[in-house]
């Protein structure tokens, strides 16, 4: 069978969660005008921070668990089409079909037809990136199917009619007292004395969930690693929702990246080191489920596994971005990221956010529909030391950046300034220029826009009686 | 040794007094110190902005400026990041300009890693009787690599009392263009570190690179908090007399 995906292409328009309606910097004044939520990320982030520092330093190869990490994605992807094949051919070989979309719609189209083929209106979801990313969600529900979110923190977002801002705790913008108000709200049977205790909210969701697992037959899930030699599926998570979703039901439906693949068993001993502690801050993820086709009279019965495209196979093509598709989302970056700290993550529009949504979005969608968000940093590095699989994201921001279109005025004034910046002579007349500068008035506050954004909140050094180069001259 | 000055345009133009420490530092540690006129930037603005092409130039002359030397020093983490880690890739496939940019780097160095690293120097013999604390910018940091070289420096200086900055590897929110091109979240992380400044209760806050501390200095000027902003060159070029 054919693997050809198509030329290229990048996620299309108008389906899933990978642009966002505005750009980054107004997005992100919106968001740093709330208050609740920048103590709500501050106190989140903070804490993630320091467990996972903590677990991180017990382990004296942690950088060679990177470097091993990163050597493993980086061999995957360079025999990718081969790998998916072999997986394909054992999955099937285990009872397993095979799917293959391009797109999103692709993907949205099968997954709606084979929950439709079973006659169910309901199906449970385990928390995944890649069903967010095409925004399945609505695909179903608009085929009047009901999709029911089982990841605790996905269901407070679900059930808040809300968006994820974070990979892995996708409601960390929302504190315990919105939570109540949200189960209060919108979830089915609750208790009207729910209190903002935590255990309670759990077990508030925990009878709700409970009930929604024993009574559907069809659940979806993403995967966090596929390996290509055994065609087996594994997804990890903390709360055993997941476990129940990928158990119980009679079919089961994975939605995965064509990225997600490791070529054998043994490689998953590397990543499901790296992934808990950088990711939760923990040893060992608490459930971990693989699964290889079918097992006749245990777990489902039918199973298929959607391998998505949607613009991966064009990061592929670029080889320095490519990188980013050795991501195992486990959101460090995210956490140790100061912008992502203060704006959250919907200021960056896409289910992908922080540093690694900086990179990805913008090479999923093509540079031109996601044009702020390589901008989105000010290259602190911090993410590229806490990258479990050591991707470089600075250095990739800034190549997109040069792929980013530009400002016609900003072009210009850039290729003004390198011209005479290669001119030492207009060089010498700038800085004579720039010293008697008095039009930016006192300390630049009357700079004009887009300068203006720097002398709001800072003010310009007084200049100097004379330049470096005349002391040096004159000395 | 005989050391030639890559000032840095911003340190060129707008601080001065920051290169002029580190030339006097460095002849007094016995040093001769050369000022190749023919430099200007080294590009990392453009190149971090998206304009590698127009970079492209300022790299050549970069290299075509510093190659006759041993030894190059900046007082700046952040230039002599780009030096090191973007120029052969601006050079691209011109493999022999990427190669004799690499010479460059090579033997580039931020001023800490110079004193520390290849004049072997921990006490300069400075005195600087104030309360201060050190920001490490995050490319001296986590590019360079420079860790505890500057705080080592500062140590040694007779009468400077150094206090410790909470959070100190938090990004002070320069940037560069994204000071200007994301302005809100700039400030609101340029707040932070102002904050961990004022609850040290230093006097002057200190950093390896002009332009952090113009970011970090800027603010507590407008907000009139009485906190200097002293490049460490100058801190390191004072002396009793
Ligand atoms: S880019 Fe690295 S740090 Fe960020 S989510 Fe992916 S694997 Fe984790």
């Amino acid at each position: 069978m054919s693997t050809f995906l198509g030329m290229p292409v990048h996620a299309p328009r108008g389906v899933g969660h990978l642009r966002g309606d505005e750009s980054f910097p107004a997005a992100a004044r919106t968001a740093l005008g709330d208050s609740q939520l920048r103590r709500n990320l501050q106190h989140a982030t903070t804490t993630i921070r320091g467990k996972s520092g903590r677990v991180i330093a017990e382990l004296p190869d942690w950088q060679e668990l990177r470097s091993a990490g990163s050597a493993l994605k980086a061999s995957t992807m360079a025999r990718l089409p081969e790998l998916l094949e072999q997986l394909e051919e054992k999955v099937t070989a285990a009872g397993g079909v095979v799917h293959w979309a391009a797109d999103a719609n692709e993907a949205n189209q099968i997954v709606t037809d084979l929950v439709r083929a079973t006659g169910s209106q309901r199906v449970i979801k385990v928390k995944s990136m890649a069903t967010q990313e095409i925004g399945l969600n609505e695909a179903l529900e608009a085929a009047g199917i009901t999709p029911v979110e089982t990841d605790l923190a996905e269901l407070i977002v679900q059930l808040g009619n809300d968006k994820p801002s974070h990979i892995l705790v996708p409601a960390i913008h929302r504190n315990r007292s919105e939570i109540r108000e949200i189960f209060l709200r919108a979830m089915p049977g609750v208790d009207p004395k729910l209190t903002d205790d935590p255990p309670v909210l759990a077990g508030a969701a925990r009878r709700y969930l409970r009930e929604t697992f024993m009574s559907t037959t069809v659940a979806v899930s993403g995967a966090n690693f596929a390996i290509a030699d055994t065609g087996t599926l594994a997804v990890v998570e903390s709360e055993g929702n997941g476990r129940m979703c990928l158990t119980l039901p009679e079919t089961l439906i994975t939605v995965m990246g064509i990225e997600k693949l490791v070529p054998t068993w043994q490689d998953l001993e590397v990543f499901l080191q790296l992934l808990p502690r950088a990711s939760t801050g923990e040893r060992m993820n608490p459930y971990t489920s693989m699964w290889t086709g079918v097992t006749p009279g245990d777990g489902p019965q039918n199973f298929h596994l959607v391998l998505l495209d949607n613009g991966r196979t064009a990061v592929l093509a670029d080889e320095v971005g490519r990188q980013a598709l050795h991501c195992i989302r486990c959101s460090a970056c995210l956490n140790v990221c100061p912008v992502y700290e203060r704006t959250g993550g919907h200021a960056y529009g896409s289910v992908y956010p922080g540093p690694i949504g900086a990179i990805l979005s913008p090479q999923l969608t093509g540079v031109e529909d996601n044009a702020s968000l390589p901008y989105a940093s000010s290259l602190c590095g911090a993410c590229f030391d806490a990258c479990p699989v050591k991707i470089d994201i600075p250095s990739i921001l800034v190549h997109l950046r040069n792929q980013a279109p530009h400002p016609r005025t900003e072009a210009a004034v850039m290729a003004a300034a390198a011209y005479t910046m290669d001119h030492p002579r207009l060089y010498r007349s700038a800085q004579r220029a720039a010293k008697l500068s008095r039009i930016a008035g006192r300390r630049g506050r009357g700079l004009p826009p887009p300068l203006n954004g720097w002398s709001a909140s800072r003010d310009l050094p007084a200049p100097p009686k004379e330049t470096f180069r005349d002391w040096w001259r004159n000395r | 040794m005989r050391i030639a000055l890559f000032v840095t345009c911003l340190a060129d133009t707008m601080f001065p007094a920051a290169a002029k420490a580190t030339v006097l530092l460095l002849e007094r540690l016995g040093h001769e110190v050369v000022f190749p006129q023919e430099q200007t930037c080294c590009g990392q603005m453009h190149i971090n902005t998206g304009y590698q092409k127009d970079a492209l130039p300022l790299v050549k002359r970069h290299v075509r400026t510093f190659e006759p030397y041993d030894v190059v020093v900046a007082p700046s983490g952040s230039c002599v990041g780009s030096v090191r880690h973007q120029h052969a890739m601006v050079a691209g496939s011109d493999a022999g300009l990427a190669a004799r940019a690499s010479a460059v780097a090579a033997r580039t160095y931020e001023l800490s890693e110079l004193l520390v690293d290849v004049l072997g120097v921990e006490d300069v013999g400075a005195y600087y009787p104030h309360r201060v604390t050190y920001h490490p910018t995050c490319h001296s940091l986590r590019v360079l690599r420079v860790g505890d070289k500057p705080e080592r420096l500062l140590r040694n200086v007779r009468g400077l009392d150094l206090v410790e900055l909470p959070a100190a590897e938090q990004c002070c929110g320069f940037g560069g263009t994204f000071s200007v091109k994301n302005a809100d979240t700039s400030t609101a992380m340029l707040a932070d570190k102002m904050r961990h400044v004022l609850d040290t209760g230093a006097d002057v806050c200190t950093a390896g690179d002009a332009s952090c501390l113009m970011h970090i200095g800027g603010g507590l000027s407008r907000l009139q908090t009485g906190v200097r902003t002293v490049h460490l060159a100058e801190i390191l070029a004072s002396t009793e007399a």
